[in-house]
């Protein structure tokens, strides 16, 4: 066998393992992005409650609370960065990293110090190799988000937050990251959870609809105190799971396409492989043939 | 009678949802009862159980911890980080 012949062979072979492993992978994200997407669906009517019940409180109160007050001066916001804890995934991780570094470009020309927090091995690799500092770093679990997480960043989020700018506090909190429109379609956002600005979903009443006048036990304040990190837990939990849905539909992507591409460079090397074999059958017959002539010629 | 709608929802599913004729909860303040036509509410509930009783007068008992209740046009909403049914 010739030396070009075994090449393509070698080559066709190495692109048909790695055809076999991104297909696999293609197929399991696949059938996961489905479970993801319920679990999305699931939380809904959480969420909605507690998004309904803080515009009421908010909307519906006249108390000042570090809730729904905007400080005079904001010195210190917060960036919570939602990545992946693995790659082939495409642009997934990136696109968050990207929108954050808009966002910190945004934020320090206001004047803001930016401080980091980070979810995702990703994230975390990014900001080591680039010797940035982040506040804190949570990794593992990004593909089946588990509420507990959920709630220990929003604990400590809101710690930063009721904690004074003077003390390292924060008085803003920005979140990025990946939400899921559909499978083909998922889009980098970032939210300014805290202070409440527009929230997303609350429901505007109708012309006619007037809204309820709450009555609230014990009292507002301490609702308020309740539904603050209640609030900032289910923002993040449902940030996570949009995050690990898009995750799933950004890596079965990025697996369809390496396929595809493998099926195509294995084409192409098995023509290239063809046209080898053909040049040296073809040389081998002409050989044979010149030598037998010469041969014929002596006699 | 008017009827009360209630859903029962936590972290990661909705739990239970139906009608009710009462729904009674403990909030940090005490036990509350609620009847279709009450005032809109927002409370903060305390560990412990929750019955919802149906029209049809059978009590579904559901363990909520950690949430709050919300009551605003006959809709009871008990939503708790944690929460199921319990089974009686």
């Amino acid at each position: 066998m010739g030396a070009q012949l075994r090449v393509y062979r070698q080559k066709i072979k190495a692109a048909q393992t790695t055809k076999k492993i991104t297909r696999a992978m293609e197929l399991i994200s696949a059938s996961r992005i489905q479970k993801a997407q319920a679990r999305v669906a699931a939380s809904g009517p959480y969420s909605r409650a507690v998004t309904r019940a803080v515009s009421a409180v908010a909307t519906f109160s006249n108390v000042d609370h570090i809730l729904t007050t905007e400080p005079p001066k904001i010195e210190r916001a917060a960036v919570l960065l939602f990545t992946s804890d693995r790659g082939l995934a495409g642009a997934f991780s990136t696109n968050v990293v990207r929108e954050a570094n808009e966002l910190t470009t945004l934020l320090r020309s206001q004047g803001k110090e930016v401080v980091y927090y980070l979810v995702g091995r990703k994230a975390a690799a990014y900001f080591a190799f680039r010797k940035r500092a982040a506040e804190e770093i949570w990794t593992g679990g990004t593909e089946k988000p588990e509420f507990e997480t959920a709630q220990k960043i929003g604990q400590t989020i809101v710690a930063k937050f009721i904690q004074p700018a003077s003390e390292g506090g924060v008085d803003e909190i920005h979140v990025v990251y990946n939400r899921f429109v559909s499978v083909v379609t998922q889009v980098p956002e970032v939210v300014r959870l805290l202070p409440l600005e527009v929230v997303e979903g609350v429901e505007t009443p109708g012309e006619n609809e007037i809204l309820p006048l709450y009555e609230f036990e014990p009292e507002v304040g301490d609702v308020l105190d309740a539904l603050l990190p209640v609030y900032i837990e289910s923002r993040i939990f449902n940030a996570m799971l949009q995050s690990a849905a898009s995750e799933h539909a950004a890596r079965q992507k990025a697996m369809k396409s390496a396929s595809d591409n493998a099926d195509k460079l294995i084409t192409n090397y098995t023509r290239l492989a063809n046209n080898a074999r053909q040049a040296e059958i073809t040389q081998q017959i002409s050989e044979i043939v010149g030598g037998a002539d010469a041969l014929s010629v002596k006699n | 009678m008017a009827e009360l709608q209630v859903t029962v929802v936590s972290a990661d599913q909705s739990v239970w949802s139906g009608a009710a004729s009462m729904v009674v909860a403990r909030t940090t303040e005490g036990e509350i009862g609620i009847l279709a036509g009450h005032e809109p509410l927002l409370a903060i509930l305390a560990a412990g159980e929750v019955r919802i009783t149906d029209p049809r007068g059978t009590v579904v008992r559901a363990k909520a911890d950690d949430g709050f209740l919300s009551v605003e046009h006959d809709t009871v909403t008990i939503v708790a980080r944690y929460a199921e049914l319990a089974t009686a």
